[in-house]
């Protein structure tokens, strides 16, 4: 159990910068998942704290010691690999004690723990079996139960359940949690699934072509998205997004659709006429008798909902979630629920928070510094 | 072994085969089978014509305390090439799986020396230990270590043990570089967060992942060294001085060809032959069990 904090962390691999600055500090016990688009840092990133790459620039500390310099061996960190790295030449037994045995444990101590270890994963009857005898989900909690054993300072995982079925990842999420909750390890989780982004962590940070975009609780990610792209990226179906501009004295947005939508909750500021981006989540948007005319092109029954893709005038594409099956027609008229709206500044793509409120998002991470 | 073409009739299948078999029939078959009859002959005093003797030269090989040894003396010969082949080979191999700078052009010059004919890396070894023209040859004999293979029994065999194993180090060492690469980079990576490092990781988790490759080079470097080892030891040291280098392939040779012996030279290679059929199905044997596992 440790405390993790990371300070300007950069990486670049020749030419290409892969990570620029990172910092963050994760609490005792705490798990930071990390979510962000194929390609844009996540494993770079996990790496870099477990030691396999060495950062450009910046410090990693581990319990306040700075470990940026020490070889993997020394920092005491354990990872779940994605397609589980498991030693193909061991007995489950074995791979689970090889860390042990390193680290000079006896053998009593050693059986002891990988017992227990079995015993909390299920895996009791398969110790000595070899990996390759072993189903996905198997190899899955052998490959956790070698990261639990060595009792480590650290827990890494990079998309552990991303090579399981959606029924046993349910499931392996769900014991994910427990454990991690009830070992107490400080863990850093990386993920491109919506539902582990929003489930797992104590904390979501968001990562975007290696910049931190937003870093906070998962609820606040998505009820407050600090930019388009978070507010795309968080969220399935994503956000639609509707140009608008700035009207009665920041008090509403004048969508390039038609209608003015007056912000619920307060002005926002800036001269009349500033280019606004609105975001609105699909199921926000509702079926109504009157409203914006929408030309359906497609619709998705998903049992308990339906989803309706279409094009507003103009050509702007939008998509509604809509409770129970969908109307036929070729149009459908659609209400925005303005209390459910998102504004974004449009050149930057940053949230617009009303004016007095601005301080209120202390937890967004200098993502803008560009600005 | 999904996708067989069907040839229909029986005219075309056997026409497609022909050349095989005929090449097999010539070049494999008849010298064989010539050799099996010959080995259960021998020449009559006068050098007039053949005598059947049945399994007398067999016999007579058996009994015979230098054939014995020289049986001695080959499997001492191809276990020390091919551990001295297969060691260097795999150091290689570790040092050039590292990202090190040039190392494409580190990798070609290391499997150049398979390229290289028999003769030519004796010649080259010549170059370098003969006592009198050779660089390493030379400087041993003025700094007083007397070096001399033409004399010396066991400087003879050692030097061609390294000539011997220098020839197949390329060969094993695209193997092991392959074998290498295939280990999955998350499994050591596993390892290193395991706290592994070094000799223990390499020994641990390296070596054991190879094992497949090594007992496939293993057979491969004994048969090489027992049979396709002949070109260089003979253009060395003829198997002299005295048997210090005889090997049975080169035994079989100087008894045949040099001495005149047939029968009894036959006998040997069919002895040989044997060796080669055995091992050539344990060989299979083990590396089709391994791909249908
Ligand atoms: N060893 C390397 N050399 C050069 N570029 C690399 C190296 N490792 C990663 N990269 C690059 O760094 C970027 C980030 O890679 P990384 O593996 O961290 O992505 P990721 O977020 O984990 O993606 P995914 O979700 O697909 O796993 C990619 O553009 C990749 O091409
Ligand atoms: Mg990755």
């Amino acid at each position: 159990m440790a405390t993790l904090e990371l300070q300007g962390l950069r990486k670049s691999f020749g030419e290409t910068e892969v990570l620029r600055r990172i910092d963050l500090t994760l609490a005792d016990g705490e798990m930071l998942v990390i979510v962000g688009a194929s390609g844009c840092g996540k494993s770079t990133l996990l790496r870099l704290v477990a030691g396999l790459e060495s950062p450009t620039e910046g410090r990693i500390l581990l319990d306040g010691t700075d470990v940026a310099a020490r070889d993997p061996a020394e920092r005491d960190i354990a990872m779940v690999f994605q397609n589980y790295a498991l030693y193909p030449h061991m007995t489950v037994f074995d791979n689970m004690a090889y860390g042990l045995r390193i680290r000079g444990l006896s053998r009593d101590a050693i059986r002891q723990r990988v017992d227990e270890a079995a015993g909390l994963l299920g895996l009791g009857e398969l110790l000595q079996r070899k990996p390759r005898q072993l189903s996905g989900g198997q190899r899955q909690r052998v490959a956790m139960g070698r990261a639990i054993v060595r009792e480590p300072k650290l827990f890494l995982f990079d998309e552990p359940l991303s090579n399981l079925d959606a029924k046993l990842r349910v499931q392996m999420r769900a014991e994910i949690r427990r454990l991690q909750r009830r070992l107490g390890v400080t863990s850093l989780y990386v993920t491109h699934d919506q539902v582990e982004a929003m489930t797992l962590g104590d904390r979501l940070l968001v990562l975007h072509n290696g910049h931190p975009a937003q870093l906070a609780t998962p609820i606040e990610v998505f009820e407050q998205p600090a930019d388009t792209y978070v507010a795309g990226f968080i969220g399935a179906p994503a956000m639609n997004f509707l140009d608008a501009t700035l009207t009665e004295s920041g008090r509403a947005a004048r969508l390039a659709v038609g209608p003015v939508l007056r912000f619920p909750d307060g002005p926002r500021p800036g001269p009349e006429g500033r280019r606004l981006t609105i975001g609105i989540r699909p199921e926000h948007l509702a079926l109504a008798a009157q409203g914006l005319p929408l030309a359906v092109e497609l619709v998705e029954p998903l049992g308990s909902e339906s989803l309706i893709h279409g094009h507003l005038q103009g050509g702007v594409p939008l998509v509604v979630k809509h409770p129970g099956h969908a109307p036929g027609g070729e149009t459908v008229q659609v209400a925005l629920l303005p209390e459910h709206m998102h504004v974004f500044d449009h050149e930057t793509g940053r949230r617009l928070p009303p004016i007095g409120a601005e301080t209120g998002a202390p937890r967004l991470v200098a993502a803008g510094s560009d600005q | 072994m999904d996708r067989r073409t069907i040839f229909g009739g029986q005219l075309l299948p056997a026409l497609l085969v022909l050349p095989q078999l005929v090449l097999t029939l010539f070049f494999f078959y008849w010298p064989a089978a010539e050799a099996v009859w010959s080995s259960m002959t021998t020449t009559d005093p006068f050098g007039q014509g053949s005598v059947f003797v049945g399994l007398e030269n067999f016999a007579e090989l058996f009994s015979d305390p230098l054939y014995l040894q020289a049986i001695l003396r080959t499997v001492g010969f191809c276990l020390a090439v091919s551990v001295l082949a297969m060691a260097v080979a795999l150091l290689l191999a570790v040092f050039a799986d590292r990202e090190i700078r040039g190392r494409a052009i580190y990798r070609t010059l290391l499997i150049w020396p398979y390229a290289v004919a028999p003769a030519l890396s004796a010649v080259l070894f010549l170059f370098l230990l003969n006592p009198q023209v050779g660089l390493i040859g030379r400087w041993l004999n003025r700094h007083g270590i007397p070096w001399d293979y033409h004399l010396d029994g066991g400087q003879a065999l050692l030097m061609v043990v390294l000539a011997s194993a220098w020839k197949q180090v390329s060969y094993n060492f695209i193997f092991y570089l392959a074998g290498l690469q295939s280990i999955p980079r998350a499994v050591v990576e596993a390892a290193r967060m395991d706290g592994a490092r070094g000799w223990r990781r390499f020994r641990t988790i390296t070596l054991p992942l190879l094992a497949p490759t090594t007992f496939f080079l293993l057979v491969v470097n004994l048969v090489y060294a027992a049979f396709d080892t002949f070109g260089t030891i003979y253009a060395i040291t003829k198997g002299g001085p005295g048997q210090a280098t005889e090997t049975l392939v080169i035994k079989v040779y100087r008894d045949g060809m040099i001495n005149q012996d047939i029968g009894g030279s036959s006998a040997q290679s069919v002895v040989l032959m044997l060796g080669v059929i055995v091992v050539t199905a344990v060989q299979f044997r083990f590396m089709g069990r391994r791909t249908s596992a």
